[in-house]
């Protein structure tokens, strides 16, 4: 799974986009991942936005891990994952993927702006989106992580905890389950991380 | 935020560049820190704020940057470490003090961090590069480049500081303050937190003609930083040995994106790295440059660089080829992207890369993707008060525009911000616009941002008559950057309770004679009162008083109140669109033509209840 670096293959990095909308946990999960990365012995590094942004509106953030890593940004078309909390979102993020190396995981769950209404706009469809996404994609999968966190805490908030679960257990990460859930310790509030591991582990055990 | 507060030297943690500063801070004894909010800066006020108590030191958030940095110089005077800390506009509001400080000098480290933010990612207003400020103020200047060099910078400049008694400045950009990294904790030391003020007759009276002198003695220190400069190992350069003549000078984040282009092109270009941007460090660049035959300046923002590199470079190799900012290798607008930095070298240097970022761009303009704007949220006050206020007026008023939440009123349904300048501007520049024009005239203005800046401009209105309505959007807290306290909420920054001051006593003792608190929540009411003010002959302000819905949930949820949900009923609903198209509540949308509410994002306000005319609107379970 890890890439190979362009000098020859034996520096390696893995680079990974997180996006949503302001206050569905896409922050939450930069600092997660790149805690666990660190657990796990890689150099991390991660890009985050703040204030204007986070009020309902498009975010992206970016981390990135491997042996050595400068830029916090991820280069177009050099994500490993793009980590969609959002198809909407997944769509407005998708120059970073390419074909020959990007994972898209998608939640399917729609979060449609009022903006949209106010202006007259469409939300594009589904299928809109997966054909897009093709070109910027080596595959694409989508899950309802809303809707299966919502069964089980009857919130939809924890929809990022449950794909991380997800991609940890389907390797879309490289990195070990220990690692993330000593991330996890490490980013997450005392009180709130029995819950976020509960919701980890219903991700991690998703057919 | 614990690791913070970790005294495990040599171990790794991940932290925000904001938080690495305040470790670097704690790392250094500081022990006086102040701050007024600004995004991409924001976070290390909060730190401090949480940590303050724990790690035995002074944090406060002052009522603007100028008072803050004036404080934090107080500190340092005494003898005890100080850090301030502000976006860059803070910088522009307290450069009134920052300038004679330069002067008068420090009796202890004193670091001033400036954040700019290129991309206006996290505030409005311009690009500004705060790096023009140190050679403007004679102020060093050291810039990281990541959340090590944060920590590490904070501490060399503490060190600089106090050595030279002068005050540094430390400058981020967005990308570094809102990066997070791995960083090798080092020991706190426990700082001198009380300090004494021993006169100095020439150096802080600061009065002509000693300025001359201080001046002189300031140059003289400057002189002796240019030296350190030379020497210090902030300021290096890599792949000396390359056989390329083509080098790259560069700095803060964008030195990180210099060093993956070169990976991904596999070129080994020399590459200087200036860690200390003033002062430059001349022979340490002459020597870098001397044998080039051109060189690549990659840095965020304004060419600074580019133009002192360029003006040594006369001397030592007048034929230098220069590419960069200034002949559009790298764009003059918008925050920098590897990707520019990789093709500007391919175009240099024509090796080509395997990334096609063009094609990709390319690819991705041709599809159609609507989009996301920052909205105010759900139940947000000031979405009552804009609802109300153009119920009564309509489109023709003019909306003076300031720094705050409120500023997403400048998207539709309200457009409710037709100029936005700086923090308090409403004011100020809406009585030249009733000075002159018979217009109504509105000013739309925080209450955090009032405290800062909204003072003066209403007393102007006072003492030179004009009549503009003012409405002061009182939600209790600094919203936009994070929710942090001020003088209106009686909370320090310590998390201490003081005494609380209320805006409409000011505004009274300000002289306004029209002065009403409503409860925008009460559309009628507010309506009532815009009706009736607008009217008036003086000047007259509304504090539209409601704390901010974030705020009053996460409250409420902590008291444990059931926090309502309400429906629409389909039956009464005669889709008029009211509550959608002209209050625009984000938990309303519509769906084959008819309209819902979201209950997962409905906070419960019970305004759209209010405005909706066939009463459509109820509490369901
Ligand atoms: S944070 Fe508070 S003030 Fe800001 S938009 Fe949301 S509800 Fe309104
Ligand atoms: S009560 Fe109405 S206006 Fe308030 S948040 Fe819910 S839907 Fe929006």
């Amino acid at each position: 799974m890890p890439k190979k670096s362009n000098k020859g293959g034996e520096i390696m990095e893995f680079n990974i986009i997180i996006t949503g909308i302001g206050g569905q946990g896409v922050l939450t999960l930069t600092n997660i991942i790149t805690w666990s990365a660190l657990k796990e012995g890689f150099d991390a590094k991660a890009s985050e936005l703040h204030g204007l942004a986070q009020r309902g509106g498009a975010i992206a953030c970016h981390v990135r891990f491997g042996d050595k890593i400068y830029s916090p940004l991820v280069l177009e078309g050099k994500a490993d994952l793009v980590f969609a909390l959002e198809p909407l979102e997944a769509l407005r993020s998708c120059y970073f993927g390419s074909k020959k190396r990007t994972v898209f995981l998608v939640n399917s769950h729609r979060l449609i702006p009022s903006s949209i209404f106010i202006a007259k706009e469409e939300y594009p469809s589904l299928s809109y989106v997966l054909d897009s996404l093709k070109p910027f994609s080596n595959k694409v999968i989508l899950i309802d992580a809303s809707e299966m966190a919502k069964k089980a805490t009857g919130d939809t908030i924890m929809a990022n905890m449950y794909m991380l679960g997800y991609s940890c257990a389907k390797k879309l990460i490289p990195l070990k389950r220990e690692s993330i859930l000593d991330g996890i310790k490490e980013a997450i509030p005392e009180r709130y991380i029995e819950l976020n591991r509960k919701i980890f582990d219903l991700g991690f055990e998703a057919k | 935020m614990e690791s913070i507060l970790l005294n495990k030297y040599g171990k790794k943690v991940i932290l925000l560049g904001n938080e690495a500063i305040v470790r670097g801070a704690l790392e250094a004894g500081v022990g006086f820190s102040s701050t007024y909010p600004g995004t991409p800066a924001s976070e290390i006020g909060d730190t401090f704020s949480e940590i303050a108590k724990d790690a035995n030191l002074y944090f406060e958030y002052s009522t603007n940057e100028k008072v803050a940095l004036e404080a934090a110089a107080g500190a340092a005077l005494c003898g005890v470490r100080s850090m301030v800390s502000f976006k860059q506009y803070g910088l522009n509001v307290s450069s009134d003090s920052a300038f004679p400080l330069a002067y008068i000098g420090v009796r202890a480290g004193m670091v001033i961090v400036v954040a700019d933010d290129p991309n206006c990612w996290s505030s409005a207003q311009s690009e500004q590069d705060s790096r023009y400020y140190a050679r403007l103020a004679h102020i060093p200047m050291l810039e990281p480049s990541d959340s090590q060099e944060c920590k590490d910078f904070t501490k060399i400049a503490f060190n600089l500081s106090e050595k030279f008694s002068i005050p540094l400045l430390l400058r981020t950009t967005t990308r570094v303050s809102h990066g997070r990294g791995v960083v090798t904790l080092g020991k706190i030391v426990e700082g001198k937190k009380r300090g004494r003020f021993n006169k100095d007759s020439i150096r802080f009276r600061n009065f002509p003609p000693y300025i001359m002198e201080t001046h002189e003695e300031l140059h003289k220190k400057l002189n002796e930083l240019r030296k350190i400069s030379e020497e210090i190992d902030i300021n290096f350069s890599l792949n000396e040995g390359s056989k390329n003549d083509l080098g790259i000078v560069t700095s803060g984040v964008a030195f990180n994106y210099v060093m993956d282009a070169l990976q991904d092109l596999k070129l080994d270009l020399p590459v200087l790295k200036l860690g200390m941007t003033y002062p430059i460090p001349d022979d340490k660049i002459r020597n870098f440059i001397k044998d080039l035959k051109s060189i690549l300046f990659v840095e965020e923002i304004e060419p600074i660089l580019e133009e002192s590199v360029s003006a040594l470079a006369k001397d030592v190799n007048p034929e230098l080829e220069f590419y960069g900012k200034k002949n559009g290798y790298l764009p003059r607008s918008g925050e920098l992207k590897e990707w520019h930095v990789l093709l500007a070298i391919s175009k240099i240097t024509g090796v080509k890369s395997q990334f096609n970022p063009i094609a990709q761009k390319e690819e991705y303009k041709k599809l159609s993707i609507v989009k996301r704007l920052p909205v105010m949220c759900p139940g947000c006050p000031h979405r009552a008060s804009f609802f109300a206020t153009k119920s009564v007026v309509g489109e023709d008023a003019v909306f003076g525009g300031d720094i705050g939440c409120y500023i997403l009123g400048v998207y539709p349904p309200f457009e409710t911000q037709d100029f936005v300048f700086s923090m308090g501007a409403s004011e100020g520049v809406i009585h030249g616009i009733k000075k002159v024009s018979d217009q109504k005239a509105i000013a739309f203005i925080g209450d955090s941002t009032f405290f800062h800046a909204g003072i003066p401009g209403l007393i102007n209105t006072v003492y030179n008559g004009s009549n503009p309505l003012i409405i002061i959007l009182d939600n209790r807290s600094t919203a936009m950057t994070g929710h942090q306290p001020h003088p209106g909420v009686g909370i320090t920054g310590m998390g201490e309770k003081s005494k609380v001051i209320n805006i409409e006593d000011i505004v009274r003792a300000c002289g306004v004679e029209n002065v009403r608190v409503v409860d925008p929540f009460n559309v009628k009411e507010m309506e009532d009162a815009v009706r009736e003010y607008l009217q008036k002959e003086k000047v007259s302000v509304i504090v539209a008083k409601r704390e901010c819905q974030l705020l009053a949930i996460r409250r409420k949820k902590r008291e444990g109140i059931v926090i309502p949900k309400f429906g629409i009923d389909q039956s009464l609903c005669d889709g008029c669109g009211i509550c959608l198209y002209e209050f625009g509540c984000p938990a309303i949308f519509i769906e084959n033509d008819k309209f819902f509410i979201d209950k997962d994002l409905c906070t419960g306000c019970a305004v759209c209840v209010r405005i909706c005319p066939k009463r459509a609107i109820k509490a369901v379970k």
